[in-house]
Order: C-alpha cells, then structure tokens, then sequence
C-alpha cells in the first residue's frame, strides 16, 4: 500500500486526469467546508443562547405582587397587595423541599451611594444569603452578606465592581465607608456577575437592614427562589410549574384575591423561558446537522459517481493491465489508493478552509444569539476520517468491478 | 513451446451454445513464426484468445513451455501472462496518458521491478524498434506504425517465450504494415516464438507456417517458403 512506485503511477493518473481529480476534489473539500461551517454556527447558537442565560440561575422564580384589577368578595379592585416578612418564611417552609435557594428583596431603586467625594447611583437592594446563589454572583474579594448581618441588622454592603471603580476608583473598598441616605455602611464584599454592566449597578445590604434603612417594616418587594433541579430538564419545568400554582394560590387564597387576576400576583419562572430557547437552539443544531450530513452524503455519493465513471472511463487501460500481467488485487488497490487520496486531501482541504473561515470571520460576528463560533478540531478530524472510510465504501464497489473486468472483452475492438 | 490437444470451446449465445473451437490440435515450436488464418468467424482470435490466457477453454489441454495451463484463478493467470507472453493488438492498445518510454515500462512495473531498471529496459527495447527519439511522445503523438512498434517493444520488455499478435498489420497501411512485418521477422530471427493472427494472404507469406482455420477445425497447416518483408520496404 505504500510503496513508492504506485504513488508515482497514482500522481501520473492524478496528474494526467486534471479536471476529474479537481471536480472529486470539489465536491469533497465543498460537503467538508460546509459541514465544518455549519457545525461552527451551529455551536456558536449554543454559545450565543447559553451567554444569554449565564447572568442568573436558569430555574429562577421570582415573585411579585402589585394592585388588584379585579372585584372579588364583595372587595375592591385597585388594593394594593403587600407581601410580608411572614409570606417569605411560610413559602420556605412550606416548599422547602422543592427549593434550593430562597431570598426576599426589599429594594430602593435610585439610591445615591457617597464615598467621600466621589457619589454615584446604584440600586440598593436587601437580600438573603440565598440571593448571591439566585443571581450568580461571584465574590471577588471578601464576603457576601451571611445569617448573622441580617440576625443584628448589620449596616454593611456588598458592592459590584462597577461600584468599585466608579466609586472607590479601583482601590480595595473592603473596610471602607459609604453613606446612604446619610446611614453609613461597612463594605464587606465585591462581587462580579456574568450578566455583566447592567447587573452590577445593584449594591447588596441585609434585608433586615433595607427594611429599618427604608422605612419598609416588614414589607417586601419581592421573593426570588431557586427550583431544585433534576436531571430531567421536563421534570424540572413541570415541577417549577406546579410550585407556580401552588405558590400562586397560597398567596391569593392569604390576601383574598381573584384566582383570575393575573396582574396582582406575578411569578415570573426563567426555566420555562430557558426551555423554550433552548429547545429552539436544539432545533437549530439538528437542523445544521441534518443539512451537514446530507452534504456529505452528496459528497460521498459523488465521490462513488465519479469512481464508477473513472472505472468506466478506464475500463478499455484495465483490460490492458490485465493483460499486461496486472493481478487484480493491484487493480483494486490503484483504484481504492487513488479516490482514498482525493478524498483524503481534498477533505483535510474542506476542512482547513472551514476552519479558516470560522477563526477569520467567527471574532467579527457581532449577535447576542450566535457567540464563538468553532467546531472542536477533534469533531473535524473525525468527520474527515468518516468522510475518507465513507469514500473508500464508495470507492470500493467500482474498484471490485473493476478486477473484475475481463481483459478479452475490454480489449474487444468496437 | 506450446502443445494443444483436443481444444474446444463454445459461447453461450441466448438459448443457442456457439461451438467456436472443435477440437484443435497444434504444437509450435521454440522460434517458430507461425500465421494463423482463417475468415471471420472461423475460431481464430478465440483460439489465440487462449492461447493467451485472456479466455479459457472448456475441454482439451494446454501446455505452455512446459507448464499445463489449468483452472487458472485470475492472480496465476495475470503472473503467467506477464512471465510467458507479450500481446500485440489491432489497435495497439497503448494507454494514451502514459509517455511511449512510460507504456513499454509497464509490464515491467507488474514485474515489481525498480523504476530505474525499469527505464533502462524499456529504453532499450524502444531503441531496438527504432523510437529512442520518442520515448517521451505520448501515443497520440506518434503515427500508427509508431504506435504499433511501442505495442512491440512492450510485448518484447517482460522478454516472454511467446508473442502473440493479433491483426498487428489491420489498422495500418500496407507500406507501414511491411515495416512492421520485417521488424517481427527481425524478432523471430533472434529466436523468439511467435504467433500472427491475420487474414491478410501477403502478411501470412511472411511467416514460416501458415494454419488455416475454418468453423473450428485446422483444415490445413503447412510451412512456406518465408517472404522477407524487406523486399517490400
């Protein structure tokens, strides 16, 4: 198989059938080139949709309430409906087994934070523990607020790092002052989220404390909660949908509200909305891999074309080898070796370009919904293997029929 | 050289079985010339045929320099073709993308032997036919008289015990056809065995025997008195 002597017979072939070897060559590096393409947007929709979810927990719940719009029991509409401290905690008691991380907000949207001289704008929020899980913070230098800051109403802040370059112009804050509303806070922590800028104009206190700092009581905002997740991604959305319900008529049932009205309690569920994208980025894969992988059949398929005619082509030169004393294994054997080379360096060819282009125009695309486009190299070399096995498949049945030719009757003058 | 006792062979036409060969026998030689002749249809290119290995026959033997040529599979068959005979056709059969030095090479290639010797060879044997000038011409390149003496230093290459021509002088004019003739004489006065299918009677005269063939059977095999082709040149 690899002697010198029958490279040389197969670069005189090769060389001396230019445009049959440039069009199988064609038709393989194209299929190649557009399965490579087609597979590097392919996992570039799944980037682009996983960075679209990498700012929060994807089976977030979160709950609001605003005013009534409906009459019921002989009560009005337009009541505004105020979730209690008390609400948070029989939640967490009664679904404790479902959820996995559990948090109240009590937000000031507009607060101006002032260190020394330097003031900006931030949305102050009063949270639990739990929310540094629920928003995907990441500390990056000391703490997140704890149990025990929100047991003693501690007056302490964690800042993002917009906060901390606007503010502290990048120097480490931990320790240092800010003032709100003129109450000073203690800065314990610096967090950054994947979600980026938008995400981290919020500064974190205690809830306990947001409550006494705003005058909120007992009052919250909202309630934010994590679902526990399974490894079924349906069982894990059916079971976020039930705990909606649930939750949904617990608090309509303790406020006396129209199980109707969908404006005066709000649960938002970020899993079902993952789910639907992410079945659409799905869809979108196995499109790509199903146009992919007809490609490169056609390639495939056009390989064994051109094989079958090359054989028919030469069937009148194989009666001469034959006669000449070639066996027919030798026959086989120039056949095979030639389309496996076609094959072989056309599609590492395909590939290359693919490749190429990906890593060229991949860093200029500018689209939240595709994002790094590339194809691991391994998945591409593979694919070239399965393309070269596949050719020689496709080769072989012509290569087969060609030993079989009889020199008497291709040698028969017509 | 070659001894053949009892030969038939039939086709298969449809429902009909064509009996071509009915029982054929016929030795030749060591550096014989020999011309086969007969109309068409008369058996004589089946018998040279397998004569030279490219069909088999159905009944008789088939003793070729001593070695019975039986069931052969097509490896035994292809290694006995390159070692025992060299083909000239009609229509020369040379493979067109191949340089004329390349085409008498390729025998050789199937011998396994190394690309170098190989050249060597076959540039003698293309200077023995007259075409040292043209070895790199490709076949198109050359004239049919030219191709044909390609055709023969390739036949003469794997240096065979036996050459078997069939119709070398059919696609070529009788001026070019002489040419060729003395240069198969030139062969055989070397010593080599040598078989000629024609139906050409001036192209028969040059040989040293004539076998005439006829629906199958040998109806008469006598030796002549040689023309030298040169006399025509």
């Amino acid at each position: 198989m690899f002697n010198i002597e029958r490279w040389q017979e197969i670069f005189q072939t090769l060389s001396k059938n230019k445009l049959r070897t440039v069009l199988t060559g064609i038709s393989v590096a194209s299929g190649i080139f557009i399965f490579i393409v087609l597979l590097g947007f392919s996992s570039g929709v799944q980037n682009g949709v996983k960075a679209q979810f990498a700012g929060d927990a994807t089976n977030k719940i979160s709950v609001r309430t605003r005013v009534t719009t409906k009459q019921y029991k002989g009560l009005n509409p337009n009541r505004r409906i105020q979730l209690k401290n008390e609400d948070f905690e029989n939640i967490s008691n009664i679904y404790g087994d479902y959820l996995e991380y559990k948090s109240g907000g009590y937000s000031n949207w507009g607060a101006q934070l002032v260190y020394k001289k330097q003031s900006g704008n931030f949305s102050v929020r009063g949270v639990h523990p739990d929310f540094q899980f629920i928003e995907n913070a990441i500390i990056s230098e000391g703490r997140f607020v704890n149990q025990g800051d929100i047991e003693d109403s501690r007056k302490v802040i964690v800042v993002s790092n917009k906060a901390k370059t606007e503010l502290f112009k990048g120097k480490n804050p931990i320790g240092e002052m800010v003032s709100i509303y003129g109450i000073n806070f203690k800065v314990v922590g610096v967090y950054a989220d994947p979600g980026g800028e938008r995400e981290e104009s919020q500064v974190y206190i205690p809830i306990s404390s947001a409550q006494i700092a705003f005058n909120g009581a007992d009052n919250l905002r909202d309630m934010s909660f994590t679902v526990a997740m399974s490894d079924d991604f349906d069982e894990a959305v059916e079971l976020s949908k039930n705990l909606i319900a649930s939750i949904d008529n617990d608090i309509k049932t303790k406020y006396t509200i129209a199980p109707n009205d969908r404006a005066a309690v709000r649960i938002d569920n970020t899993l079902e909305k993952a789910q639907k994208i992410y079945s659409l980025s799905n869809i979108i894969e196995a499109v790509f891999w199903f146009v992919g992988i007809g490609t490169i059949i056609a390639g495939i398929v056009s390989v064994g074309n051109i094989m079958i005619i090359i054989v028919k082509e030469r069937t009148k030169e194989i009666g001469i080898r034959k006669a000449l004393g070639a066996e027919p294994l030798s026959i086989i054997f120039m056949i095979l070796q030639e389309s496996i080379f076609v094959t072989m360096f056309s599609g590492l060819f395909g590939l290359i370009m693919g490749l190429g282009l990906l890593e060229f125009i991949g860093p200029t695309i500018e689209n939240e919904f595709i994002k790094y486009p590339q194809v691991d190299f391994n998945t591409a070399l593979i694919t070239v293997f399965i393309l070269v096995a596949a050719g020689t498949l496709a080769g072989f049945i012509p290569a087969y029929r060609a030993a079989k030719i009889k020199p008497i009757v291709a040698l028969r003058d017509e | 050289m070659i001894q053949i006792k009892d030969l038939h062979k039939s086709y298969q036409m449809g429902s009909n079985s064509l009996h071509v060969l009915k029982g054929i026998n016929f030795d030749v030689k060591e550096g014989e010339l020999v011309s086969i002749m007969g109309s068409s249809g008369s058996g004589k290119s089946t018998l040279l045929n397998v004569l030279g290995m490219l069909d088999e026959a159905d009944e008789g033997s088939y003793i070729l320099d001593g070695v019975p040529i039986r069931n052969l599979n097509e490896k035994v068959a292809a290694r006995y073709r390159n070692k025992f005979l060299g083909f000239i056709f009609q229509s020369f059969n040379l493979i067109n993308y191949k340089s004329a030095l390349d085409n008498v090479a390729l025998p050789l290639y199937y011998q396994g032997m190394k690309r170098h010797e190989r050249i060597e060879k076959a540039e003698y044997y293309l200077e023995k036919v007259g075409l040292a000038e043209w070895s790199h011409h490709l076949p198109n390149e050359l004239s049919g008289g030219q191709k044909q003496r390609v055709a023969i230093a390739r036949a003469l290459a794997s240096e065979p015990k036996v050459l078997l021509a069939d119709e070398p002088t059919g696609a070529l004019d009788s001026v070019t056809s002489y040419e060729v003739m003395d240069l198969i004489q030139g062969i055989n006065d070397e010593g080599k065995t040598i078989l000629i299918v024609t139906h050409e009677p001036d192209i028969a005269q040059m040989t040293k025997r004539i076998v005439n063939l006829k629906d199958g059977i040998i109806i008469d095999d006598s030796p002549v008195k040689q023309i030298r082709a040169k006399v025509h040149v």
